[in-house]
């Protein structure tokens, strides 16, 4: 066990756990933010350094300070680490500049993006961006591709994560897509645009941060705001079948998997319950899946609401008799 | 009982003297606040013909703008309709298909917008919340309609037409939204 003080708050974890697992086992405001890291996927983390925090004191046994930012997705603690991150201002200021570096080339076109609203980048642009943007150069472009019938890929607003293509590696067998070409130039490919059809590939879609990889059978079919999210489960013979459905009236629109506070998907569903299963009877409603009250899904969206009582006209009596 | 105000009278029925049978003193006071209304200001404006004058900052009926290419401004973000206090924004969206180019300006646009303007407050919000320049609230009034299902305004009301002298001008309410934050 190793005892590590993250903004002064102090919580003891297993020895191996990295820093953002320590931080995230207290929660709230403490947690670095992350972009690429994601739990279930293996070896994911340490492409994006929005994570980066301020080590004050190694450790016990060596208590000088980390000379540099680490990123604490990758980093693990040791027993008596003390870590700065919302109250360390260097910690703060290199996120700011990782925010900039990820918009240069990331297009502002959140009011025709399907993620609006539940995008991992406008929250850590919201919280840790700047106003305005310095560059002075063209966006990079990219050709809207399909991958498969049921996603598409819209490079445009990639920020390189690879986290869609460790899910082609770890979840799917025989992997099809990957990243190509190196640096400035580097883009999400399917390999001469090969379809990918795995049980499992729609997964791509839930880890992506941004809106680079979304549902073609949502596509424009409504903002995220305006539907409801319920939880609900079918029997599936691939999967768990345990996912978020989206209501939009009496209309499923769109389908994911259950994501946990931190945006992760607690388990993977299949492409048969993602893209097929859009009736209601296809489900067992279990309720209302609990939404932050700061986030935009919870605009408009009433609880505990009581209706008014219906009256019939036999059923009021007159007050006279 | 003692009652609320000392305004009540009480009412006898006592019998009218002469020159209240008569009735003629009453009608020549009666004529005589008619006649002296006569001269006095109107207090009614000759409406469509005269309008009053408004303040500048008055919200009346929305527009939806187009560019000025003449495509529509609206790409249904759907920021409008969560920022409505009255919920009376419903917004449909559809993509735009190769060839329509020139009717809308983004690969996404408004299949159906409504404004119910009766649930409408006209507090201006949706225009504050619009990030592409598309509604506005303009000086022109809501018409009377006799029926509540009219009210419910659609794209055919709301659009601003193409040609030059069928635009609305709304620059007495754009702002300019320039961030001058110093990071």
């Amino acid at each position: 066990m190793a005892k590590v003080i993250i903004d002064g708050i102090e919580v003891e974890v297993e020895d191996g756990t990295t820093i953002l697992q320590a931080a995230r086992s207290i929660g709230g405001e403490v947690t670095p933010p992350a972009m690429c890291y994601y739990t279930k996927l293996e070896g994911s983390g340490g492409y994006c350094r929005t994570c980066l925090v301020e080590v004050s004191k190694g450790s016990e046994k060596d208590p000088r300070p980390m000379p540099k930012l680490v990123p604490s997705c990758r980093t693990m603690v040791q027993d008596g680490m003390e870590v700065k991150n919302t109250t360390s201002e260097r910690a703060l200021e290199a996120r700011k500049g990782v925010v900039e570096m990820l918009l240069v080339n990331h297009p502002l076109d959140c009011p025709v993006c399907d993620q609006a609203g539940e995008c991992d980048l406008q929250d850590l642009s919201y919280d840790h961006g700047g106003y305005n943007t310095r560059s002075e150069f063209e966006r990079r472009t990219f050709e809207k591709q399909d991958i498969g019938d049921k996603i598409q890929l819209h490079m445009t607003r990639c920020i390189l994560c690879y986290r869609c293509v460790k899910v082609a590696d770890q979840i799917t067998d025989g992997r099809v897509h990957g990243v190509i070409n190196r640096g400035d130039a580097a883009e999400i490919s399917t390999y001469i645009k090969n379809a990918v059809d795995n049980d499992f590939s729609g997964n791509m879609i839930d880890v992506c941060p941004v809106g680079a990889l979304t549902d073609k059978t949502f596509r424009f079919k409504s903002r995220v705001w305006f539907t409801k999210p319920m939880l609900a489960h079918r029997d599936c013979d691939k999967c768990s079948g345990k996912t978020t459905i989206w209501f939009k009236g009496d209309d499923v629109l769109r389908v994911t998997g259950r994501k946990d506070e931190w945006n992760e998907v607690e388990e993977f569903i299949c492409n048969t319950c993602r893209f097929d299963k859009k009736k209601v009877s296809d489900w067992t409603i279990e309720g209302p899946k609990e939404v932050s009250r700061s986030s935009v899904i919870s605009a408009n969206k009433y609880k505990n609401l009581e209706k008014p009582k219906e009256f019939k006209l036999n059923d009021i009596k007159r007050l006279d008799s | 009982m003692k009652s609320l105000t000392d305004r009540k009278k009480s009412v006898s029925k006592r019998e009218l003297t002469f020159a209240e049978k008569a009735y003629l003193p009453a009608v020549l006071k009666g004529m005589s606040i008619t006649l002296k209304h006569l001269f006095k200001k109107e207090a009614t404006v000759r409406y469509p013909e005269e309008t009053r004058e408004r303040a500048e900052v008055y919200r009346g009926m929305h527009v939806l703008k187009r560019d000025e290419e003449g495509r529509e401004n609206c790409t249904a973000c759907g920021l409008c309709a969560v920022a409505c206090p009255a919920e009376a924004i419903t917004i449909d969206a559809a993509e735009r298909q190769p060839g329509e180019e020139h009717l809308y300006r983004e690969e996404k646009y408004a299949s159906k917008y409504e404004i119910n303007m009766l649930r409408c407050i006209y507090c201006g919000l949706c225009e504050e919340a619009c990030p592409k320049d598309a509604v506005y609230l303009t000086d022109r009034i809501v018409p009377t309609e006799y029926s509540r299902g009219k009210f419910i305004y659609g794209k055919d009301i709301l659009v601003e037409g193409v040609k030059p002298e069928e635009r609305i001008d709304i620059s007495q309410r754009k702002k300019d939204y320039k961030m001058d934050v110093k990071d």
